[in-house]
């Protein structure tokens, strides 16, 4: 069976994939900090090019929104914990480099040799007319429980990194009975207190 | 070209993808590095899960609702990740893998 | 056919060109306003085109080992990225591209200006301008949710994420009667997001001009350009979302709506060049503790309204 896919739209599938995977491999070539992460933000917009491509238009978007938000957090943390951020001095920051490359390798061949030796169902499946509606239908709908977990999950993770971030707890803010008027932060913040 | 020719070398890419993510994760000393290599495993996962859509199901929105979850698992790895990077740094001045084996038997 | 887009209505070269030719109209016009606004003298107001001019033929000076690639990267970036949000701005009721998910792709081009900017301020190796792309992250984290929220909300009481559905749904009533809140915040977070009047921390003289400090010829014209364009872009969007976009009598439908974005645009200047440098710092708690619940509070209003078959 024949793609419905155009043939513009195969050829632009074929670049962004192969960028994407180039993308991903300058990761963890290139010396400079900076370099990396924006080299793994130029992987994700591959692949939500490719996404685009195949009529999944929301999907696309939020994932170049939400990997562009996260890469630009990201290089700050990049820079802020790696010795040599710039790359100005190069230096190699990996252990067991080897055996590492196996399993990357064996991971890869043996996931494509099952791609390549599946009999694919070969149908002509009906598409929906819009593929954003069919998502939001589904995750208000019928799959309900997924966005309800994912809610208490993300939820969850806000507590846990700020608490895991932050060295200050109520009392480095109102003392140690709590009875400050103003509590002592080193940023002041905006609101008056 | 066939529909199947064209989701199978998709998921060759996404597989490429999880396999150079999966050898950075187990290679890199540096923490947000390793992080750097798990988003590109789950960017695979995206990958895939898309071309899963399109190719074998589009009339059910079972691989875009995984897509979804593949995101929000990227944002609490990113965000856990960064919040153990900030706690083990602030505890010990650490921000290698190799510091941090207090674990190891 | 309303459903058509400008793409398909003009053909796909005609169409970019005139959206491109558009958005640096609009960007012109813009930067003329704040000059005309700032100095007091309407003359002044061709001040733009006289600096863009002198901007194209100045020669580039650079700093001591910049990341080059990174740094045009991030300059060039940020017309491209204002331009493409105009992609889904309707022009005449129409708009370049149609997706299910217009809003979220505004969105997404404003997200990756926090890239293009960082870059900006990466590239040079000098440390005002990289002090000013923090800041800009950091800013970014203040308007980012509410603003996100403000779109949703127009999208919420269509229906759709779509912008020429959001205008079919304001023919009776234009969405800043029920949604002001959301009107407020989706101008402000424009100021916000092209660093712009008083939230241009990431530009201000205490960091030496920040992110911009190290720009010149070319580059420094493309990112102003792109900061003007965002604004004019934004205008358009915000008279599309929530001012009806071409509905009102009389007039033709594309004058309206222009008239409606000069408007927001008079109005975003006159008060933008009022009010003093607000500093990051203080607007990541003002958005979190106050903008954000009101956003939120907003939002639930307008699904009520939806609930009640109020827009429909």
């Amino acid at each position: 069976m024949l793609t419905e896919l155009s043939g513009w739209a195969i050829t632009a599938v074929a670049v962004l994939g192969v960028l994407s995977v180039a993308a991903g491999i300058a990761v963890f070539v290139v010396d400079s900090m900076a370099r990396a992460t924006f080299a793994l933000l130029a992987s994700f917009l591959a692949v939500a090019g490719v996404l685009l491509a195949l009529d999944l238009v929301y999907l696309a978007v939020v994932t170049a929104l939400m990997m562009t938000i996260e890469m630009a957090i990201m290089a700050v943390f990049m820079i802020m914990f790696m010795m040599n951020p710039a790359g100005l001095m190069p230096m190699t920051m990996v252990h067991n480099a080897k055996a590492s490359a196996v399993m990357g390798a064996g991971a890869f061949v043996v996931l494509a040799v099952g791609i390549w030796t599946i009999d694919w169902p070969t149908r002509n499946p009906p598409r929906p007319a819009d593929s954003t509606r069919q998502l939001g239908e589904a995750i208000m709908g019928s799959h309900m429980l997924v966005m309800l977990v994912i809610g208490i999950a993300l939820f969850a993770t806000i507590l846990a990194g700020t608490i895991l971030a932050t060295a200050r707890g109520r009392y480095d803010r109102l003392g140690p009975g709590l009875d400050a008027t103003h509590p002592d932060d080193p940023v002041p913040g905006g609101l008056p207190r | 070209m066939t529909a199947e020719l064209v989701l199978q070398i998709l998921l060759t890419v996404a597989v490429a993808l999880v396999g150079v993510g999966l050898f950075g994760a187990l290679s890199q000393q540096s923490i947000v590095m390793v992080m750097m290599g798990l988003e590109l495993v789950l960017n695979g996962v995206l990958l895939a899960g898309g071309a899963a859509w399109y190719f074998l199901a589009p009339e059910l929105p079972d691989a875009q609702v995984l897509v979804v979850v593949a995101l929000v698992v990227m944002a609490v790895e990113m965000a856990m990740g960064f919040a153990v990077t900030v706690a083990i740094y602030r505890a010990r001045q650490v921000d290698m893998v190799d510091m941090a084996t207090d674990l190891r038997g | 056919m309303p459903e058509q887009t400008l793409a398909e209505a003009w053909g796909l070269a005609p169409a970019v060109l005139g959206v491109v030719a558009i958005g640096l109209v609009l960007g012109l016009v813009v930067a003329g306003v704040d000059r005309a606004v700032v100095s007091g003298a309407p003359r002044t107001a061709v001040e733009p085109i006289r600096s863009s001019a002198r901007l194209l033929v100045e020669q580039r000076r650079t700093t001591l080992a910049p990341d080059r690639l990174l740094w045009r990267l991030g300059c060039a970036a940020v017309p491209a990225l204002a331009l493409l949000s105009l992609a889904v701005v309707p022009i005449g009721g129409r708009t370049l591209w149609s997706t299910s998910a217009d809003l979220v792709w505004f969105n997404a081009m404003e997200a990756l200006l926090w890239a293009a900017v960082w870059l900006v301020g990466w590239g040079p190796n000098a440390v005002h301008a990289l002090t000013g792309g923090y800041r800009f992250l950091a800013q970014g984290l203040a308007y980012e949710l509410p603003l996100m929220f403000a779109l949703i909300t127009a999208g919420l009481a269509a229906g759709s994420l779509r912008t020429t559905d959001i205008l079919a749904a304001q023919q009776d009533l234009w969405f800043v009667v029920t949604m002001p809140v959301a009107f407020v915040v989706f101008v402000g977070s424009a100021a916000a997001f092209a660093f712009w009047g008083p939230f241009a921390a990431p530009t201000a003289a205490d960091i030496a001009g920040g992110v911009t400090s190290e720009l010149s010829g070319v580059d420094r014209l493309l990112v102003e350009a792109g900061r003007a364009v965002f604004l004019g872009a934004t205008a358009a969007m915000a008279a599309a979302l929530f001012l009806g976009g071409g509905s009102g009598p009389w007039l033709p439908g594309p004058l309206w709506h222009l008239v409606k974005t000069l408007a927001v645009v008079a109005a975003l200047v006159w008060a933008g060049r009022r009010i003093p440098l607000l500093r990051p710092d203080r607007t990541v708690e003002v958005g979190w503790t106050v903008l954000v619940p009101l956003t939120l509070l907003q939002a639930l209003v307008v699904a009520v309204l939806v609930l009640n078959g109020f827009y429909a």
